[in-house]
């Protein structure tokens, strides 16, 4: 594991929004088998950085570029919580089997082995006996489980997670940590928006610093 | 009692009544189904803007003396929708004040045209009749209820299809784009429907009153039920029974057919609202 494969290359990317840059002339790869903690000031980019990795933003300059053949519905993604799921009318089961609408393009219904893997993430995630249970009755920490447990669905070979353990409290946040790292060691590729820089730092083989711009390995 | 029956059979011998029966509950059916979407996207006051746009249509198309209105209509609401549901974020106006502008100007260009161009002598019978969906009901012809027909069963068909797409993009159309998902072009589609609704609800309850119909149904079910499934269907068979009950009512009350149908609704979410509280408070 010591060769380095790149997963995503970003080649002098600029993104931002309207006339304002938050993220310039950046290039980076980021290699199969990593797990990478992308850290900073509020503002300095690192959000705006996963959303280009997810797609979500176009880039002004440069590009992004998937590699090893890797398709946007092999990957994962834990977004912030918006408002709306914050009422939102919906069982776990539901949430959680919703991540496989990405893979196929106009079969209306699930099968079999969608919802065994579907059990398998909420098994991982802990979030198994609340299958039945209504979003929006939920915990903080219950429901960015469940949210990981979607993620954990689509994603193939890439984790994309955006701030995971805000709001949570400190058993819960072990609890993230701790499925994060198991994922990993299996070998998933994990990228991770943090703002714990005591623990969420712990189990990362690199780490991107928005506030320095420089690089450090492991 | 049996006068009640005896009548509503009486009734029910006239084609029209017929017409209206099954104009209503097609209408309201799909109507509901996407009531759940536009509401927890915070689209509600979409459903009334279109609707306006749909009357502005309305008096231009009959301006211009087209044999059948929905051919005018249909196409400009469903641009309009376009306009409004995919262009929503990254636009100069922001999205409710897009739809406050588009909205009253539709209003107002098209009691304007309908008051220039005057063919009848009762203008304010007529503008009120497009408003309110007064007696349109009961005056539907044949053709207009196989195109209502035609219509409910693509919406029908094509929500049944994308029935777990709608969910995802709903839920979490970030997730969804990043996971592969084609938003854009499913946020297209549910404009387009959004449209066609607006247009079929028209017919049945008048422009001003066509977003009752998406927007009641759907917040009813919401404070009792639970899963998105649940809501869904839940939504769907209450606004269907609320519009028969209403519809018939108001064929044996003699009293006006659209605002009858939403009264019926605003008592249904009544009843759920007390049901929600009463439920939530027992846990």
């Amino acid at each position: 594991m010591n060769e380095t494969t790149p997963l995503i290359k970003c080649r002098q990317l600029t993104l931002g929004y309207g006339s304002k840059d938050l993220v310039r002339d950046l290039d980076y790869e980021v290699n199969v088998g990593d797990y990478l903690c992308i850290i900073g000031q509020n503002g300095s980019g690192k959000t705006t950085f996963l959303r280009g990795l997810a797609g979500l933003l176009s880039p002004k300059s440069g590009n992004i570029e998937l590699c090893e053949g890797l398709k946007r519905s092999e990957i994962g993604f834990l977004p912030q919580m918006n408002v709306v799921q914050k009422d939102f009318p919906a069982s776990v089961e539901e949430i959680v089997l919703s991540a496989f609408q990405g893979k196929f393009r106009l079969l209306p219904l699930y099968g079999r082995a969608q919802r065994d893997r579907a059990m398998e993430c909420m098994a991982l995630t802990r979030t198994e006996s609340l299958r039945k249970s209504c979003f929006r009755e939920l915990s903080g920490g219950q429901k960015q489980r469940v949210l990981l447990a979607r993620a954990l669905c689509a994603a193939d070979r890439l984790l994309l997670l955006d701030e995971p353990v805000t709001g949570l409290d400190p058993e819960s946040t072990e609890t993230m940590y701790h499925v994060i790292k198991d994922l990993h060691q299996q070998g998933m590729t994990i990228v991770m928006v943090t703002h714990d820089v005591e623990d969420g730092l712990d189990d990362a083989t690199r780490v991107l610093n928005f506030d320095q711009i420089s690089v450090k390995g492991k | 009692m049996p006068e009640l029956i005896e009548k509503l059979s009486f009734y029910l011998d006239f084609p029209f009544v017929r017409y209206a029966i099954i104009v209503g509950v097609l209408v309201s059916l799909c109507s509901s189904l996407l009531g759940v979407t536009l509401v927890l996207k915070r689209y509600s006051y979409i459903g009334d803007g279109l609707s306006h746009v749909a009357f502005g249509a309305l008096a231009i198309a009959s301006v211009l003396k087209f044999s059948n209105n929905m051919f005018l209509i249909l196409p400009v609401t469903a641009a309009v929708a376009v306009l409004l549901l995919c262009t929503g974020k990254n636009t100069r106006i922001k999205g409710d004040a897009a739809i406050a502008m588009v909205s009253v100007g539709a209003l107002a260009i098209g009691y304007l045209l309908m008051n220039i161009f005057s063919t009848s002598a009762n203008i304010s019978g007529d503008v009120c009749t497009t408003l309110f969906g007064s007696t349109s009901i009961l005056t539907l012809k044949a053709e207009e209820v196989y195109l209502c027909i035609v219509l409910s069963c693509l919406v029908l068909l094509t929500f049944a299809l994308f029935y777990h797409k709608i969910f995802a993009i709903t839920f979490d159309e970030n997730f969804a784009r990043a996971t592969g998902v084609n938003t854009n072009l499913f946020n297209l589609l549910i404009a387009v429907i959004v449209a066609i609704i607006i247009v079929l609800a028209m017919n049945l309850v008048g422009a001003l009153l066509a977003s009752a119909l998406v927007v009641f149904p759907a917040l009813s079910a919401m404070r009792v039920f639970k899963s998105f499934f649940s809501v869904t269907v839940a939504a769907a068979t209450l606004s269907v029974v609320c519009s028969l009950v209403g519809i018939l009512i108001a064929i044996l009350a003699g009293t006006p057919v659209g605002s009858t149908i939403v009264a019926a609704d605003i008592v249904a979410f009544g009843l759920f609202y007390s049901a929600g509280l009463i439920r939530n408070g027992g846990n």
